[in-house]
């Protein structure tokens, strides 16, 4: 009976999760595959013919195979920057969470601002350009841990916070203590929150296309979500390839995500505090 | 340091402007002998196309030199990026970008290379020069067709209903009650697409001008008011009418262009206030598109003084940052050459006359061109707000969209726009403001 | 370090005044030295404050990006005279209330329900963070097609239960809702994993403790769940509230504000001045932006940091 009772509640859960989940997912996906004139009515027909190969080509070979160039930009990009923001981030935070005082007031301010107050493009370029380092990846790759390290701080100081501090304690009475103590005791505590920001501020840096546009331009250059940018108008009329893009953009991390969730939740749990 | 190099660059071009234009090399050859230029266009098809056309018959006809095409986006994004990389010294050598109130944005004198008096202009029509100059210098060639602003409609409607184009605005409404009867949404409206809800006050500006000859001056000098013109204020008093007598199509909040110009080449919508620009993209897809939709100019009061106004094409400016001003300046005189536009032609149907001397509408122009073009022979055109005046208020496309949805009264949409407009005079610096 | 304190109940607040610790010790020989700062100070000063900085002196000035000049304070009048800044601000609050709210409830349901034994966890996990992984261009152009007026599938559907759908996004009533529901769609999943993080980081002991004390699963969840997943619920409630106060970039892609200026949000008109090539005022505008987000976040943080679990 309590099996069957759960076995619905699961069902009723799959149904709804697959209604308000997929069913934009497969709108996309159904737009993608259909010719061109069918793909104009945005509707949710069934395609009725299936040029998947004629559209998947023409995106592929849009504009010089720039999504090829773009997938890699991006990659770098998003790996060059997250793994910054989560060193900078949690070893900021842990300071922050644990040692009040006039800098700690300071850095919390400063971490609420990042969180409010929008960059300034301009100003951002100019010393960019004064430090030699704009139009580079790794100026690109400054600016988007400059821009995402508060999130990163305040998600890391809140959970910094529950991490009991008898542990910095016991650490340091075997000598562990500044650099060391973070690195050996605490981060290691930190894996669920880690992970929850690497997943985040890879999906933001990944899925971001107004910085790239600005802070290292060109089809060289461009990232995934820029040549979605780029489409946008070229095949306003073509949203088969448009959507075709969009999918195109959006599998890999999601596949991504689906090929490591099990490692993911295993890593959470891993990093769970034994009390 | 860098300010040095640049302008080392800048005289080393000056200094061999002269010796270089008859013998055709670039200015700064590469290792192979050949000189890249860098191009920045809007990532509209028109633009792209038209873009393509251009370098390809210019690269053919010039071998030493490369063109690698950069896009951006368009509308106001695109507009800061252009500014952006302008101020930053960062522009590509040539660049593609509106003319009118616009460029008067972009410092000009500061920024662009003043082309005044250079053989690269020899070609353009004087009338076009006034939109792409500032304080008497000019800077760009033009790139592409004018196009008119004004009425769209479908002739296939008009015939099986035995309409003639209205000649003045009771006309238009009655033919519209007439089409209505008819089970065919007379007026379609795009606003998902707020830029194109402007139409009806914006292409009204030759009655405007018609009514009042100085309004563009009195206007730049903070006399003259929309809300205070009885012609001004009659663009924003069509839009509350057509909604108010149910004249728009269903869904109108949320289409888009694509939706808006596919009703009226299939005859379910049969006006569309929209520029002509939208009409040649569609032909390889729709070819009645060519043939099916012709132009009128918004009509005024008076039949005797019916008339259309103009949109002036965006041209190709020079930034002073380049260091291949020889290259580019000979890519800017092909741009304006007969040549260059019969080589546009081939790729892009022209949606109205070309800014160049020499250069005429082929004879398979679409209808809407034709008709736009015997405004043009009978003298009745006008030109935008936009080329006589640098004011032009940011919000009007949201104030239109409330007008043109029944949420703003049109005398009061009128007075927004005129706040609207002393903000962004204001913010110019424009002197009387 | 003596003291004992801050076990894993602590809410994220501020750590208790450590400064008798400091005299006693000595500056220079704390546990958590500043250095940690360094690596993340550096990039942040130099590539952050100090353009926002330079930038707020541009807020005094008439600014085309090609030159400025002074103008003292009439940036700040204008965008006080600005004529829709009365409904941007009363959306602006619409808009951060029902986002934030949705995802904290929602947020915390999702996390409760995958990390429970449910068989299908790592299927739905997947699918809820989904929306997350596509780009707000993407999300708005999908929903942009799903709730259209004639063709739409959420019209559609409801005129299957003959419900007559209005033009969800064209409509000046139901525009603004319909983005802030897109809204929580989209970044429910973010804060689902941040539970979800929260959850995991319950020592399973409080868990025993109540199955101990026969608690049903509606106890375990009052008493356990909520109160010591604290962290996350702040995490979300803060980020998502600041996001939505500065929230633009999915009201531009849908509606751009309107129709007209009925869905304008602060940061919309911020942004639309921006387009516009008014530098100068749309940073006074962000400035003004600043000190409201702060007046309203400040107090907010400054709550919820004291607040203490009892479980």
């Amino acid at each position: 009976m309590r099996a069957l009772r759960r076995t619905g509640g699961e069902l009723v859960a799959l149904v709804v999760a697959t209604v308000v989940f997929l069913v934009p997912f497969s709108f996309m996906l159904l737009t993608a595959v259909k010719d061109e004139s069918q793909a104009q009515d945005l509707d949710f027909a069934w395609p009725t013919s299936w040029p998947i190969v004629e559209n998947f080509t023409a995106v592929i070979q849009a504009r010089d195979y720039v999504l090829l160039r773009a997938y890699v930009n991006s990659t770098i990009l998003t790996v060059g920057s997250v793994a910054l923001i989560v060193v900078f981030g949690a070893m900021a935070a842990f300071v922050l969470q644990r040692r009040a005082g006039r800098v700690g007031t300071l850095a919390d301010f400063l971490v609420l601002s990042g969180l409010i107050i929008p960059p300034a493009i301009v100003p951002t370029i100019w010393l960019l350009q004064a430090l030699g380092l704009f139009k580079t990846m790794p100026g690109l790759i400054l600016v988007e841990v400059a821009f995402n390290l508060s999130y990163a701080v305040l998600l890391f100081r809140a959970f910094i916070a529950a991490i009991p501090r008898e542990l910095d304690e016991a650490a340091m009475i075997d000598g562990c203590s500044g650099l060391r103590l973070f690195f050996r005791v605490i981060f290691p505590l930190l894996r669920p929150v880690t992970i929850t920001v690497i997943l985040t501020s890879s999906v933001t840096v990944f899925n971001d296309f107004v910085n790239p546009l600005y802070f290292l331009p060109g089809d060289d250059n461009a990232t995934v979500q820029v040549t979605l940018y780029n489409f946008q108008s070229q095949y306003s009329t073509q949203w088969n390839l448009l959507f075709m893009d969009i999918v195109l953009i959006t599998i890999p991390p999601l596949v991504l995500f689906v090929f490591f969730n099990r490692k993911i939740v295993a890593g959470m749990t891993a990093g769970a505090i034994k009390g | 340091m860098k300010t040095s190099h640049r302008m080392l660059a800048a005289a080393l071009a000056v200094a061999t402007t002269t010796a270089l234009t008859s013998c055709g090399s670039g200015s700064e050859p590469a290792a192979d002998g050949t000189t890249m230029l860098s191009f920045l266009v809007d990532n509209s098809p028109a633009s792209l196309d038209t873009a393509k056309a251009l370098t390809d018959a210019f690269m053919q006809a010039n071998p030493d030199i490369t063109i690698e095409t950069e896009t951006r986006p368009g509308g106001s994004e695109g507009d800061n990026i252009v500014k952006t990389r302008l101020s930053t010294g960062d522009m590509s050598d040539v660049f593609w970008y509106n003319s009118g109130s616009l460029l008067q944005a972009l410092n000009p004198a500061q920024t662009l290379v003043d082309l005044t008096g250079d053989p690269v202009l020899a070609n353009v029509q004087e009338d076009f020069l006034t939109v792409v100059s500032q304080g008497g210098k000019a800077y760009g060639v033009p790139a592409g067709s004018a196009m008119g602003g004004g009425i769209l409609y479908n002739r296939k409607v008009y015939e099986q209903l035995g309409l003639q184009p209205p000649k003045t605005w009771a006309e238009f409404m009655a033919n519209n009650d007439k089409i209505k009867a008819a089970g065919i949404a007379p007026v379609i409206a795009t606003f998902r697409e707020t830029w194109t809800s402007q139409l009806f006050v914006l292409g009204d500006f030759y009655n405007v001008q018609a009514a009042a000859p100085t309004f563009a001056q009195d206007y730049t000098a903070n006399k003259a008011k929309f809300a205070t013109t009885p012609a001004a204020r009659a663009g924003f008093e069509h839009l509350a009418e057509v909604h108010a007598k149910g004249h728009l199509n269903e869904g109108f909040g949320s289409a888009t262009v694509d939706q808006g110009m596919k009703l009226l080449v299939e005859g379910k919508g049969a006006h569309y206030p929209m520029l002509s620009a939208q009409l040649p993209p569609m032909v390889s897809e729709t070819p009645q598109a060519a043939t099916d939709i012709g132009f009128f100019g918004i009509p005024g009061t008076d039949a005797a003084k019916r008339g259309a106004t103009i949109w002036e094409p965006g041209a190709l400016y020079i930034p002073k940052n380049t260091e291949n001003l020889e290259a580019a300046k000979k890519f800017l005189a092909f741009v304006a050459t007969p040549a260059a536009a019969d080589a546009i032609t081939k790729v892009v149907q022209p949606a109205g006359p070309y800014r160049i001397k020499g250069a005429t509408l082929p004879d398979d122009a679409i209808q809407a061109a034709k008709d736009l073009q015997a405004y043009i022979d009978d003298g009745a055109t006008a030109p935008a707000l936009e080329f006589l005046s640098p004011v032009k208020g940011p919000s009007l496309e949201q104030i239109t969209v409330a007008v043109g949805s029944g949420l703003t009264p049109p005398a009061e949409a009128a007075a927004q726009y005129d706040q609207d407009v002393e903000k962004q005079a204001r913010q110019l610096g424009l002197a009387g403001w | 370090m003596t003291r004992q304190d801050a076990g894993p109940r602590t809410g994220p607040g501020r750590a208790p005044d450590r400064r008798r610790d400091r005299t006693a010790r000595g500056r220079q020989r704390s546990a958590y030295p500043y250095v940690l700062y360094l690596p993340a100070a550096i990039v942040y000063v130099v590539i952050f404050a100090v353009p926002t900085v330079m930038a707020f002196y541009f807020a005094l000035t008439r600014w085309t990006l090609f030159d400025s000049e002074f103008v003292g304070l009439q940036n700040f009048r204008d965008f006080f005279a600005e004529q829709n800044l009365r409904i941007g601000f009363t959306n602006t609050l619409i808009y951060a209330v029902v986002t934030s709210g949705l995802k904290v409830v929602l947020g915390l349901l999702l996390g409760v329900l995958l990390t429970s034994r449910l068989r299908l966890r790592g299927f739905l996990r997947s699918v809820v963070f989904f929306p997350v992984l596509v780009s707000t261009v993407a999300v708005g152009f999908t929903f942009t097609a799903l709730l259209r007026p004639d063709t739409g599938l959420v019209n559609r559907a409801l005129a299957l239960v003959g419900v007559d759908g209005p033009d969800w996004l064209g409509d000046a009533t139901t525009a603004l809702l319909s983005v802030a529901i897109v809204d929580v769609w989209k970044g429910v999943g973010i804060a689902t994993v941040i539970y979800i993080a929260g959850i995991l980081s319950i020592p399973q002991e409080y868990y025993q403790a109540v199955a101990v004390d026969g608690g049903g699963a509606w106890h375990r969840f009052r008493h356990v769940t909520m109160p010591l997943s604290w962290p996350a619920t702040y995490s979300v409630i803060i980020l998502s509230f600041i996001g939505g106060l500065r929230s633009f970039d999915l009201i531009w892609t849908m509606t751009r504000g309107g129709p007209g200026f009925t869905s304008d949000t602060i940061a919309s008109i911020i942004y639309k001045q921006y387009q516009a090539g008014f530098f100068g005022l749309s940073t006074a505008g962000n400035v003004i932006l600043f000190v409201v987000v702060t007046a309203i976040v400040v107090p907010l943080n400054w709550f919820l940091g004291r607040r203490q679990a009892t479980p």
